[in-house]
Order: structure tokens, then C-alpha cells, then sequence
């Protein structure tokens, strides 16, 4: 069962996505980009022009209870009058299910994501992790041959995504369908993605491996997500990484071509680094030791000078066509 | 008082009209209850007349407010939920009874379901019923008072749960009539309670309106605010009693039905 998909939203989105069975596409983009636009156009919560082919069928032309997807939405939704377990069987017994085998059906799920002792809760009663746990299983309970999550780790605390975000990796790759994963993460993207897309302001700016959007990203938002540098020079792309930039308090004597001039914005720590955000002709990220930052008193309002050398840049086309290929 | 506002005082500005709210609601009361001599009160109790219209108004109250409830909830959905052609004028003309005068209202009906009203000389033609000075006309004019109230704020129930939820049940597969039966309403049941709670006791206090529509019929058509009214013509103080009556049954009920429906968030 193939996706192909070719949606619009006037004055919003234009996208074009395929899938094959079992890929999982990771949409990324910054806010307003169209990602989750593009989720709910498909779940037929919002309305779309174009065709979204399954298998076939074509979503557009069907109600969204007859589409059979899946949807783990990023506030999970999940109906706050109803256990955990009711709220699972929900999808079964709305498909004709009997109740007894429809709550079957969701104790088998709620095990699986490890929160059947969970069951007989309220969703107010669940943490965040929990209850994201029981969105899940609610959205593979039916079986549907889509399923779409939209940004399911946000809102999280970070060690309890990151235990979601492998198990769900898990579940992916037993899941037979196609999984489309709104994300705001490099992580989500880079972990559980076979193919990335990220989207600019409602188009398709980049389709390729997570591997290779990692290594040569054609937009802004990815570069950062990535944590690249990323300059643009004509019709190519000149990436390189913040741990390769040379911070200093002077004007560094090397090759005039890749240094720069600008204002420190930004530092936290990233890893055993601290990460600057450097502001000036260009936005950069860069990574010293913690001793050189105390050393150089990288403070925000710091003016500094970065530099890399030439041997640490990759430059690439910058033509989403030719970086997919 | 429980404690100290950390916020500090609250202002003379506000507490004296505050108080001064609170005491034109209850001071009206009070003096009533103050006035009403206890004998009185058993001696109305006792009376036939006072037996019936209880009766007929508790009754015909909770008839209104069911069917109220039957055709209000499925009008208040559509406001909320669908999005069709017109549907601003006909929020609109929802709460038109609420603002009309109870006898304008009474004369509408009439030109209505009158005996040689719109649908009322075809409905008499046909069946050979027609609602006037009957106790199934009472109920037809509580409903026309009542039915804005319920469905203007069962509306706004609806509303601030949100359609995201029925958004979810629609990927789960489920019909809109599914997602409105275990879903839609379960989530807006404080609201709808309270509504009903409203339409119950603005049927409960109407007047104008069945009086213009129904008459004065002992048994069959006169309420405890009809005969109230017509007691307070011969006799104050059974009318005072029988306001008694009325006063109790009504805190009663919203008493009983705090506890159970009324506590939301």
C-alpha cells in the first residue's frame, strides 16, 4: 500500500509526498511551514485540494471516518471522561466492534506500550509520557494503514521522550503501514525517519535520507536543527560544523574569506561544549570548551571574530533536486 | 473570612455596592418570609386549589424542560458545530423570547397554536385538539420561554469544549452521531445540566405568557404563579404562603441539584 499524496491549501501549502510501506517520513520545518496543515489535511480535519492516493483509494474523496488512519495529535486529545482503556477501545467500537472484544483489543495495546496497568485511569490522571503512551496505542489499536503523529514528544520532559522515542521506533518498525512524524526534533527526525521532508513555508524545500539531510541541509531551520552552519555562496551551499570555528577577541590573521565579525547573543551548554549564538553579517553557531569561553569572557554583547578553516567546510549544490538524487 | 488576602483589602468601592447587590436579592425575600404567619402556611398546604397548581406547576416544569431538552439540545449542536447558511440569524431569532414580554409571548402562541392559528385550525381540523386552556398548552408556552435559555447556554457549553475532540472520534471512525452520543455530550454534561436546571425554573416562575395562552383553569391550566396571583386579588395572606410555598420548593430543588450537577470547575 503506496501514499501518494498532492496537497494544497491556497495561499498556505503545496506539498507532494510519497511513501512506500513501511517508511517512516519525518516532516520538519519551522512554525507555520505547513507540517501540521499538512497531518490534518490528510486525517480530513482540514480541508485540502489535490489528491492523497492510498493504496488507491483517494483520502479526499472520503470522510474522515472512513479514511482509516491513525492520529496521535500533539495534545493527544485523548476523551477526558473515558479510562484509558475505553479510550483505546474507542476506534474498535466505533468500527462495529463488541465491547468485549474492543477492550480487548486495547488491553492488548496498552500492554504493549507498557501502560496496562494504566488501564482503569482517567487521562488527567496520566503524566504527559503516559498519557502519549495511551495516544499511541489508540492510534494503532485500529490497524489503520496511515498513521500520523504530530510532534508526540513535545511537551515532554526530555528523559521521558527519549524512552517514548525508542520504543515508538520500535513499534514503527513492526508497523506495516506508512508513518508520517511531524517534528520540531533533529532527533525524531535523524532516529526514527527513513526518508526526511522538510517543508518551507508550505513547499517542499528538501526530500532525502535522514543521513543526507543531516549532512548537506539547503534550509536555515534544518541547519540548526542539525546544529550545521550553513552559508549560502550563489547556487552552492557551503555547510560546516560549529565544533570547527575558531573563536576569538581579535582579528584572526588567516584567509579573509572564512572569518567573521559579530556580537555574542547566546550561550548554553551543548554537550561538554558551550554553544554560542553569534550574531553580525552572518548568524552562526559555534562550540568552545568551557574554559575558553570563562578565558575569553564569552559573555552576550561580547563582540568576536569566528573563523574556519577551508579544509573543515563542505560545499554542495543547493538545488533541492539535485541534493536528493 | 478565611485567612488574610495576601492581596490585601478588598476595596470600599466595591464591597459597598456588593453588599448593597446582595441585599436587594435577599432583603425582598426575607421580608416575606418574615410576614408569612405559619399557620397560614399549613392552612395552603392544605387547600386543594394550592395542591393542584404545585402539582401542575412541577409538573408541566419538568415537561418543558424535557422537551425542551429534546429539541434545544439538537439546535444547540448545530449552532456550535455546523457551520450552515443563515446561522447567525437563527441564534438571533433563538434568543428573540427571551427578550419579549411574557404577554407578547402569550399572544404569539396564540396567533400560532390559537384555535384559528397558523398550525393550530389545521392541527384542530385534523385531530380535533388544540393546545388553548389545556395543560398540554401550558407545557407548549413554558417550552417557548424556557427553550432560549437552554439552548443559548448549552450552546456556549459546546462551544468552550471544543470541537477537537469530535475531531478525534471522526479519525477513530466514528460517526458524527456516535461522536455526539459519547463524546459531544458527556464532555458538555456540567453545562447541560445547568441549563436544564435554568429551564426548569424559568418554567417554573412563568406567568404571562400561559396566562395569555392558557387561562386560569383550576386543575388543569392554573399554576402556582397564576394562582398566586389571583389569591393575592382576595386574600394577602394566603397569597403570601402560597409565595412561601414557591420560594421553598425552588430553593429545594437548586439545593439538591447543586450538589449533584452544579459543581463546575
Amino acid at each position: 500500500m503506496t501514499l501518494a499524496a498532492r496537497l494544497a491549501i491556497p495561499g498556505r501549502l503545496d506539498v507532494e509526498v510519497d511513501a512506500e510501506p513501511g517508511d517512516v517520513i519525518a516532516l520538519v520545518g519551522p512554525n507555520g511551514a505547513g507540517k501540521s496543515s499538512f497531518v490534518h489535511a490528510l486525517a480530513g480535519l482540514q480541508h485540502a485540494e489535490g489528491s492523497a492516493l492510498l493504496g488507491g483509494r483517494d483520502l479526499l474523496a472520503l470522510a474522515p471516518q472512513e479514511r482509516e488512519v491513525g492520529v496521535v495529535f500533539q495534545d493527544q486529545r485523548l476523551f477526558p471522561h473515558l479510562s484509558a482503556l475505553d479510550n483505546v477501545a474507542f476506534g474498535p467500537r466505533s468500527r462495529g466492534e463488541p465491547k468485549h472484544s474492543a477492550r480487548a483489543a486495547a488491553r492488548t495495546w496498552l500492554e504493549r506500550l507498557g501502560v496496562a496497568e494504566l488501564a482503569d485511569r482517567k487521562p488527567a490522571q496520566l503524566s504527559g509520557g503516559q498519557a502519549q503512551r495511551v495516544a499511541i496505542a489508540r492510534a494503532l489499536v485500529t490497524d489503520p494503514d496511515l498513521l500520523l503523529l504530530d510532534e508526540p514528544f513535545t511537551g515532554l520532559d526530555v528523559g521521558v521522550a527519549a524512552t517514548l522515542r525508542i520504543e515508538l521506533g520500535k513499534h514503527l518498525a513492526d508497523f506495516r503501514g506508512i508513518t508520517l512524524l511531524v517534528t520540531h526534533d533533529a532527533l525524531d527526525a535523524l532516529t526514527l525517519a527513513t526518508t526526511v521532508v522538510v517543508l518551507d513555508s508550505g513547499r517542499v524545500a528538501q526530500v532525502g535520507t535522514p543521513a543526507e539531510v543531516a549532512a548537506q541541509p539547503l534550509t536555515e531551520h534544518v541547519a540548526r536543527l542539525v546544529g550545521l552552519n550553513v552559508l549560502r555562496d550563489g547556487d552552492r551551499l557551503r555547510a560546516f560544523s560549529p565544533a570547527a570555528v575558531t573563536v576569538s577577541r581579535h582579528a584572526p590573521a588567516d584567509s579573509a574569506r572564512n572569518r567573521w565579525h559579530g556580537v555574542v547573543r547566546g550561550a548554553a551548554p551543548h554537550g561538554d561544549a558551550i554553544r554560542l549564538q553569534v550574531t553580525g553579517e552572518r548568524d552562526l553557531i559555534a562550540d568552545v570548551t568551557p574554559a575558553a569561553s570563562r578565558e575569553l569572557a564569552l559573555v552576550p554583547g561580547q563582540e568576536v571574530w569566528l573563523s574556519v578553516k577551508e579544509t573543515a567546510v563542505t560545499t554542495y549544490d543547493a538545488r533541492a533536486d539535485a541534493a536528493s538524487d | 473570612m478565611t485567612g488574610r488576602d495576601p492581596l490585601g483589602r478588598a476595596p470600599w468601592i466595591l464591597v459597598v455596592p456588593a453588599v448593597l447587590g446582595a441585599g436587594v436579592l435577599l432583603v425582598p425575600l426575607a421580608a416575606m418570609v418574615a410576614a408569612t404567619d405559619p399557620r397560614g402556611l399549613a392552612d395552603a398546604l392544605a387547600s386543594e386549589a394550592a395542591r393542584d397548581a404545585l402539582w401542575l406547576s412541577v409538573s408541566t416544569s419538568t415537561a418543558a424542560m424535557l422537551v425542551s431538552l429534546v429539541i434545544g439540545l439538537p439546535l444547540a449542536w448545530l449552532l456550535a458545530r455546523v457551520d450552515f447558511p443563515g446561522s447567525r440569524l437563527v441564534r438571533a431569532l433563538v434568543i428573540v423570547p427571551m427578550v419579549l414580554p411574557p404577554v407578547v409571548a402569550g399572544i404569539a402562541l396564540r396567533s400560532a397554536f390559537g384555535r384559528s392559528g397558523l398550525i393550530g385550525e389545521p392541527l384542530l381540523d385534523l385531530t380535533g385538539f388544540a393546545f388553548p386552556y389545556t395543560t398540554s398548552g401550558v407545557v407548549l408556552a413554558h417550552v417557548f420561554v424556557a427553550l432560549p435559555f437552554l439552548v443559548i447556554s448549552i450552546e456556549g457549553a459546546l462551544r468552550s469544549t471544543g470541537s477537537g475532540y469530535d475531531g478525534a472520534a471522526a479519525t477513530l471512525g466514528a460517526s458524527r452521531w456516535t461522536t455526539f452520543r459519547r463524546v459531544t455530550v458527556p464532555l458538555a454534561l456540567p453545562g447541560i445540566a445547568a441549563a436544564m436546571v435554568l429551564a426548569w425554573a424559568r418554567s417554573l416562575g412563568e406567568f404571562g405568557a400561559t396566562i395569555t395562552f392558557n387561562g386560569n383553569y383550576p386543575g388543569t391550566t392554573q399554576t402556582m404563579p397564576t394562582l398566586i396571583y389571583v389569591a393575592r386579588q382576595s386574600d394577602a395572606d394566603a397569597a403570601l404562603a402560597l409565595s412561601l410555598i414557591m420560594l421553598l420548593v425552588s430553593v429545594g430543588v437548586l439545593v439538591a441539584l447543586r450538589d449533584r450537577w452544579l459543581v463546575t470547575a
